[in-house]
């Protein structure tokens, strides 16, 4: 890239399990008005244009960004909005400023999963003719895909709760946490049974909440803030949709898009080179996966990584020091949200969960069942 | 834009009724073959694929993630967008964007929609707000119902300018091998098919279509070495409207209208101040009959009030001299997430002199397009035939 793009503010609500006190435009205006106030940014005379990730099939609106034209400054101005992970945002509006077209873009990505019910919601993005009828949603696709990662490489069930531990553990320094705290991996496992072999405590809670984040061009960026966080590389690749299609052990997706966006930010040994990671384990197994695919570890490694406490804080490459999505972060929301602890972490602002002298981070988000599409971004402080 | 982008290929499915011999990736893949085919391309030169079309309109969640065997996405970039009835066109401003980002040199974009598995009467519902609207919403035909209503009111209309342009859509169609609605109707029919909300008769609503389009973008050095005849992309506008402003629906309203900002913005960026004398074909997306002759005056190309005068002259017609709508526009084919693709891809067929049947009978050198959606929103291009417009 010649020219370089920087996040210069994020804002993020609160996580919690309901939020029956705002609906989703009032929710989403939280973080807004507490990014431009961080800011010192006006919309109509600051931000060129807004991205929001949001699907109407949560929002239960049709066009759903309808909901929050307002709220978002799209009232006579720019505003569009993508359906997929909240990560994609910034990957567009990344984009929009290196075209030329923009020079300060408004991000939000918003989900109160509280409104409807996931399995529901998930089952309609299995395909209309062939699987929906099976009656699979993203948990019982993710349990296939935990046994056949578990089975191909020997990963133990003791190394798959061990991710809860460490992510509620690290959740307790996080204040936005929906959920943390001190546990075992016994208490993991004699969690109750969803979808073997997940129990309750592998899978990210239903949670509300809403992430806003302002991007600038490098000018714009030096006039807006001393600390500004520069997108160095970012990635996106997609997998086949049937299941049948793919060996779910594997992350081929996750692979390219990872090394699509290392290659951009000049990363040649990512395990060397990152000083952390925030990943989007919506279920604990992917944690373990996805570290693979973002190649902290080698193939099948990543059980004996967790357990050496590598990943752990004040490991060589802390992995979601937030609490990652197992503490409680919207679906959709997770990836910006990723992006946003990263920045905070690269900001030195991470409060109890700041990791040590951080210069450079990874943030990945995915959308669809078992990580069909994959969004990785490389941050880094200088 | 930081560099220049060109539409170096394009091409779009024949749009009906009823497609039951294809599921959704079939039809989407008709489209992105023809698109490759005409620029001479394989889907593995392609850098990144896009995806438009809403979820809500035949209930699939996340259908980019489905058709990835369909768009050719599997083991590549992509995105979907999605933005109601303007997404066709915001895809192409997204690929216009990756392409003049630098990063990206060849971008695939698609906008489809399968209305018969859906029901978009009862979708469209849902766009209003939950407590605020949704017990007032009357769809699309509603909305449009009190435009025709105000319009007429205001100006002196009649019944029968609505039915110029409904005549005018449909004759235009039976041009276009790919029209849905190709109909050989007369003024007679349109005043007398079936009313559905006073002003608005059958006829002056578009179709629920099936049908997909796909284009591909490029950066300058590839559109030149590749591509005969590439469509430059000279500007894009992009403006939403919130929800609970209502007073568009008065034609003589004064307060500031997302289709005249769109328009000053788009005509500022390219120095125009006649827009009827600098573009040579307008591509509108008119979902109803009143909604064009409100085209003609929200974009300058005659006075306010005035619209109904241009469709009774015949100005509008593929012979006139303000060519509007030559493939048949909205009011013949609405595959929603296509839709305002279409315009853009249709623009781009007169300015290489591909339109066929519908070709204009004049040079093409600039043309303008816009998509309409949400809550009135908007988002305009202008396309040119070489760099020098």
């Amino acid at each position: 890239m010649s020219e370089r793009v920087a996040i210069v503010g994020v804002a993020q609500t609160r996580f919690a399990s309901s939020r029956p006190d705002v609906n989703y435009a009032e929710m989403a205006y939280e973080a807004i008005a507490e990014v431009l106030q961080q800011t010192g940014l006006e919309i109509k005379r600051d931000i060129d244009n807004a991205i929001s990730c949001s699907h109407d099939i949560w929002d239960g609106q049709t066009i759903s960004n309808i909901g929050i034209t307002d709220v978002i400054g799209g009232h006579l101005r720019t505003e569009e909005k993508m359906a997929l992970d909240g990560s994609t945002a910034v990957f567009y509006g990344m984009v929009g400023i290196l075209s030329g077209e923009f020079q300060c873009s408004l991000l939000m990505a918003h989900t109160k999963m509280s409104q409807t019910s996931r399995n529901i919601i998930n089952n309609v993005a299995f395909d209309p003719i062939y699987t929906r009828m099976l009656g699979f949603d993203y948990t019982s696709a993710a349990a296939l895909q935990a046994r056949r990662y578990m089975y191909k490489y020997g990963i133990t069930r003791e190394q798959v709760a061990r991710v809860v531990v460490k992510n509620l553990s690290n959740a307790r320094g996080n204040p936005g946490a929906h959920q943390a705290g001190s546990f075992t991996t016994a208490q993991v496992l004699s969690s109750p049974v969803v979808a073997s072999p997940l129990h309750r405590m592998d899978i990210a809670p239903d949670t509300d909440g809403a992430v806003a984040m302002i991007l600038a061009s490098e000018e714009r960026a030096r006039r807006i803030t001393d600390k500004p966080v520069w997108i160095r590389g970012i990635g996106t690749c997609y997998d086949a949709h049937y299941l049948g299609d793919r060996d779910l052990a594997d992350c081929m997706a996750l692979e390219r898009a990872a090394r699509r966006a290392y290659d951009m930010a000049g990363i040649r040994n990512p395990r060397r080179e990152l000083d952390l990671v925030e990943l989007s384990d919506e279920f604990s197994y992917q944690e373990l996966l996805w570290m693979e695919g973002l190649q902290l570890c080698e193939r099948g490694e990543a059980g004996r990584f967790i357990e050496s406490g590598v990943t752990a804080m004040g490991g060589k490459i802390p992995v979601n020091p937030s609490g990652g999505l197992l503490s409680g972060v919207p679906t959709n929301v997770a990836g910006l949200n990723r992006v946003a602890e990263a920045v905070l972490q690269l900001r030195g602002e991470a409060e109890g969960r700041q990791v040590k002298n951080a210069a450079v981070a990874v943030a990945q988000g995915h959308s669809g069942f078992c990580g069909q599409h994959q969004c990785v971004i490389v941050l880094g402080n200088q | 834009m930081k560099r220049n982008v060109a539409i170096i290929g394009g091409g779009q499915t024949y749009h009906k009724a009823r497609r039951h011999d294809v599921d959704q990736a079939e039809m989407v893949n008709e489209a992105v073959r023809s698109a490759l085919k005409d620029a001479k391309m394989t889907i593995d030169e392609i850098d990144l694929v896009i995806l438009g079309n809403m979820e809500f309109f035949e209930g699939v969640h996340m259908t980019d993630c489905w058709l990835v065997h369909g768009t050719g996405a599997y083991g590549k970039q992509g995105l979907k967008i999605t933005t109601g009835g303007t997404v066709g066109a915001t895809v192409v401003c997204a690929a216009a964007h990756h392409v003049a980002s630098g990063l990206f040199d060849k971008v695939l974009c698609i906008g489809f929609e399968k209305q018969e598995e859906g029901d978009t009467g009862a979708i469209l519902s849902g766009v209003a707000h939950p407590l605020w609207g949704r017990s007032l919403a009357g769809a699309a035909v509603g909305y449009f119902a009190m435009l025709g209503s105000s319009y007429m009111a205001a100006w002196g209309a009649k019944e029968e300018h609505s039915a110029m342009v409904a005549v005018k859509a449909r004759q235009n169609a039976r041009k276009n091998k790919y029209a849905h609605l190709k109909l050989d109707i007369t003024i007679e029919d349109a005043l007398n098919s079936r009313m559905l909300a006073y002003p608005i008769r059958m006829l002056d609503m578009c179709p629920a279509s099936n049908g997909a389009c796909a284009m591909i973008l490029a950066d300058e050095k590839t559109a030149k070495s590749r591509s005969r005849k590439p469509v430059w992309m000279r500007a894009m506008e992009t403006v939403h409207n919130e929800q609970f402003e209502l007073d568009w629906r008065d034609v003589l309203t004064k307060r500031s209208i997302f289709s005249k900002v769109c328009a000053s913005r788009l005509y500022k960026k390219l120095g125009v101040t006649k827009p009827a004398d600098y573009f040579d074909v307008f591509e509108v997306y008119e979902p109803a009959t009143w909604a064009e002759l409100l085209w003609y005056e929200d974009l300058g190309l005659c006075g306010p009030g005035e619209g109904f005068k241009l469709i009774e002259r015949g100005t509008t017609n593929i012979e006139g001299p303000l060519p509007v709508n030559p493939s048949g526009g909205v009011l013949s084919t609405n595959c929603i997430g296509a839709s305002a693709m279409l315009r853009i891809w249709e623009a781009a067929l007169q300015i290489r002199g591909d339109a066929g049947e519908h070709q204009v009978p004049k040079e093409v050198r600039r043309a303008l397009t816009t998509a309409y959606g949400g809550t009135n929103w908007t988002v305009m291009t202008a396309l040119s035939k070489t760099l020098d417009d």
